[in-house]
């Protein structure tokens, strides 16, 4: 697996040879940074810490300052651990990432925080579909779950029965999207498709390969 | 950079050509490359333009026509690289910047005034 972090600028549409519309997530990838390298005789597995995103030192605590000092980087917003990240390549503390490391065509993998919508019902969330009739006696129960189980027999609501709640601000990973363009010198991405989370939110881009 | 400059810089690599400005409400013709096989071929609908929608390269626009008695409703996207030329026919005087009320009319009840300066 190999990997950056990034941010979500937001969507537009690019026209291909044919003249296809093509909507695409614009993505601001790396710079990465190397913070830290996991060994499996220290660490138990093998892995790699990539940092992104610049912050002001003086919201960076002590521990983390130290941390990033010893990778030879500025304090950043933010730290993910790849795991098994390029197998048999070599990694140095400090190392600098850039979305060079994929290629426009490749397929990737985008993980985001989706956007929180709140305490929802099961039409929304479950995608129950509701009594759909606005007669026949129905008058106040157009989007109801329905029975959520028998009586007696189990006394109980079995765990797990969905229902209404909240929904959203969840981990979500999209799969085979294609990358459409790279800009390296904007460190900028653009997927084919969308992408889970809001505007400015971080996601992790993983190709496996 | 910021979010937005980078998102305008990624617009900005879309080239945009050039068209006359026109509005809901305006007749317009729109001339369509078609590409049938290997051929290539230059189609004109022409129609009422019902809204203008969006900014920047993701941008459409909706033009009516009436074909025979049936209405017929085309999106084109401003980018398009079909698209070969806007003329616009006749400016109209509408009060809306969406005019769908205009579905619902026919015949003599849907005409628009002209737009005179």
């Amino acid at each position: 697996m190999s990997g950056l972090i990034g941010k979500k600028l937001g969507m537009t549409s690019i026209f291909d040879e044919q003249g296809h519309n093509i909507p695409c997530t614009v993505i601001e990838a790396g710079p990465c940074y190397v913070t830290q390298i996991k060994t499996l005789e220290n660490d138990g597995y093998e892995a790699i810490q990539l940092a992104f995103d610049d912050k002001k030192e003086k919201h960076t605590t002590n521990a983390l300052k130290n941390h990033f000092e010893k990778a030879g980087v500025t304090p950043k917003r933010i730290l993910r651990e790849f795991t098994r990240f390029e197998p048999g390549s070599r990694k140095t503390y400090g190392e600098e990432l850039r979305v060079d490391i994929f290629q426009e065509g490749e397929y990737v993998d985008v993980v985001g925080t989706s956007k929180g919508k709140g305490f929802q019902g099961v039409v929304k969330r479950h995608g129950f579909k509701g009594v759909n009739d606005q007669t026949h006696g129905q008058h106040n129960r157009m989007r109801a779950p329905g029975s959520i189980g028998a009586s007696s027999y189990p006394s109980r609501v079995f765990k797990g029965m969905r229902m209404g709640g909240r929904m959203g601000n969840d981990r979500v990973k999209v799969i085979n999207l294609e990358i459409m363009k790279i800009m390296l010198e904007k460190n900028v991405i653009l997927v084919k498709g969308a992408v889970p989370g809001s505007k400015g939110s971080y996601v992790i881009i993983e190709r496996w390969s | 950079m910021s979010k937005q400059a980078l998102l305008q810089y990624v617009d900005g690599l879309t080239e945009m050509k050039e068209y006359p400005a026109f509005q809901a409400g305006d007749t317009i013709t729109v001339a369509y490359r078609i590409v049938e096989g290997s051929k290539e071929r230059l189609q004109k609908y022409q129609g009422v333009v019902l809204q203008r929608k969006g900014e920047g390269i993701t941008a459409t626009f909706t033009v009516r026509k009436m074909s025979g008695n049936v209405g017929v409703e085309r999106i084109f996207p401003i980018a398009s690289p079909f698209i070969d030329s806007i003329e616009v026919n006749k400016h109209g005087k509408v009060r809306r910047a969406r005019i769908f009320y205009l579905r619902a009319l026919k015949g003599k009840k849907a005409r628009i005034k002209e737009r005179r300066y």
